[in-house]
């Protein structure tokens, strides 16, 4: 099986005036069709650099970003990017907003217009594709987010802490909606968060990073009983605690260490 | 018993319903007092000067020749009105501020998205454009007499030469304003240069550029005036010197009475425009 990400020997320095620093260093990975992974990590562990460089925004200093075996080297439709917080656009509509990736990639065709309308049927926005996005709250604003990365439908869903800026409750629901809705649409997605839980309760696969320069600390299973269940769900399901303060206690020690 | 439970309850919901109702209505008319209490102060203010002045002008309080009064001043402008003189003045003036306040912000829209699109051209033109906007560009009204004769064409581009840079400064600062995070929206899809500017820089800054459209309106007002002054012989610039050198203030102020007016008017209208266009915000 072609994996739908890989990274071989992955590195990237940032440099600036006062010096370069080496922000990730040889990093070997990959994520196959239908899989949900999870970076998680100190600060400074490269998540978003490693994020950056998959969806084609940054060009790795050494090694190679390959998706679905081709070497990356731009943004593509394949891969769709969803950010911390929802960015819509104040002055579009919400359909408009859902839009914008049709339109920049040059494909807003009526069928794919009913579509991204249908999908925000799903994400329970009806009635609100002619409104504007100050009249809607965090939640449906980052639900709208998601439609507008989903639209361009994309096989790869990188995922940059796209609930750290909403309440709690909030979170839950909305972890719930889109990792159910990924799982639906057979979606590969990768999600940076620093929320041990969240990674656990919505992954596969979790992956820790260990920081300065960010590299692969160890890579965590998570057992087939919680990766069925609900994310809300998932977080009681047995085994869950345990592997929440295993991965902890590694994320301690790495921290530690450095 | 349901049925009996909820009947229970509407007449309380009914209550606190007309209550809320109520309060609604005590605050707006509070509103609307409050409003009519700034208005009618204002006013005040303005018949209070205007009666000062003309009190002041009749008791010889102040030197007439130089400051005349009300009374003087608006039978002036009357005169004016009526035997028609007044309407060509203001035509010529009302219509060159016009034209210079549009090209001015067009122009230095267009400077500012040129310089937005080439990063190294922005850096390079720095310095030019922040010593060009410091220079008296008044001064050079000469040079553009001799450039494009005595006439409309002097009198906008000296417009031109107070309102271009000043524009492209606001609106290439509120283009690098924009949310990187906006942008990123856009790059996330792959989007070109163009596309990042047509669907997020260029909406973005939609509001910085009206409000320089606001600056631009008294800019615009002072430029063409200063032209007037320099080689006019229509418009109420050329009213304002005539009456300088015929020591008419009389004429003088009401020239200007009538500028602040117009102004004032064209102003609203910006707003009224910016409320129209700026909706959603």
């Amino acid at each position: 099986m072609v994996p739908v990400v890989e990274l071989k020997q992955l590195t990237h320095v940032y440099v600036s005036d006062r010096k370069a620093s080496l922000a990730v260093e040889g990093l070997d990975l990959a994520i196959y069709p239908g899989e949900f992974v999870s970076l998680v990590g100190p600060s400074g562990c490269g998540k978003t650099t490693i994020l950056s460089m998959i969806a084609g925004l940054l060009t790795p200093t050494q090694g190679e970003v390959l998706i679905q075996g081709q070497s990356v080297a731009g943004p593509t439709p394949e891969v769709g990017y969803m950010l911390q917080q929802d960015y819509l656009f104040p002055w579009r509509t919400i359909l408009q907003n859902a839009l914008i990736g049709l339109e920049l990639t040059k494909r807003l065709t009526e069928d794919n217009r009913q579509r991204t309308i249908s999908l925000l049927e799903e994400m329970g926005l009806e009635g609100t594709q002619d409104g504007y996005p100050s009249q809607l709250s965090g939640g449906m604003r980052q639900r709208v987010a998601l439609v507008r990365t989903l639209a361009t439908d994309p096989d790869l869903l990188l995922l940059d802490e796209p609930f750290s800026a909403l309440d709690y409750q909030t979170k839950l629901q909305l972890e719930d909606l889109i990792a159910g809705t990924l799982r639906q649409k057979e979606k590969t997605a990768v999600l940076v968060t620093h929320d041990l839980s969240e990674a656990i309760a919505v992954s596969d696969r979790v992956i820790l990073l260990a920081s300065h320069p960010g590299r692969i600390k160890r890579t965590f299973d998570i057992p087939e009983h919680i990766r069925q269940a609900q994310p809300l769900l998932a977080r009681e399901q047995e085994g869950f605690n345990e592997l929440f303060h295993e991965v902890w206690r590694e994320m301690e020690s790495s921290e530690h260490a450095d | 018993m349901i049925q009996h439970k909820s009947d229970e309850l509407l007449p309380s919901q009914h209550q606190s319903h007309k209550l809320l109702e109520e309060l609604h209505t005590t605050y707006l008319k509070r509103q609307r007092k409050h409003r009519s209490h700034v208005f009618s102060v204002q006013m005040a203010l303005l018949v209070v000067f205007f009666a000062l002045w003309e009190v002041a002008g009749r008791l010889k309080w102040i030197d007439v020749l130089l400051f005349s009064y009300p009374s003087k001043v608006f039978a002036q402008i009357w005169r004016d009105m009526i035997s028609g003189e007044l309407w060509g003045h203001l035509g010529v003036t009302v219509g060159e501020t016009i034209v210079g306040f549009i090209l001015g912000t067009l122009f230095g829209t267009l400077l500012a998205v040129v310089i937005w699109w080439s990063p190294f051209l922005s850096k390079v033109l720095d310095p030019y454009l922040v010593v060009f906007n410091s220079m008296p560009k008044v001064a050079l009204g000469p040079i553009f007499i001799v450039m494009f004769g005595a006439g409309f064409t002097a009198i906008v581009v000296t417009t031109l030469s107070i309102t271009v840079i000043i524009t492209t400064l606001v609106v290439y600062n509120s283009f690098n304003e924009v949310d990187p995070n906006l942008v990123k929206v856009v790059r996330t899809f792959g989007g070109s240069r163009s596309q990042m500017f047509r669907k997020v820089i260029l909406p973005a800054s939609f509001p910085a550029i009206i409000s320089t459209l606001k600056v631009n309106v008294g800019m615009a007002w002072v430029g063409v005036i200063v032209g007037e002054f320099l080689v006019a012989k229509m418009g109420l610039g050329y009213l304002i010197i005539y009456g300088f050198q015929v020591f008419n203030f009389t004429l003088v102020l009401s020239s200007l009475l009538i500028i602040a007016v117009v102004a004032t008017a064209m102003y609203k209208l910006v707003v009224y425009l910016e409320r129209k266009l700026l909706k959603h915000r």
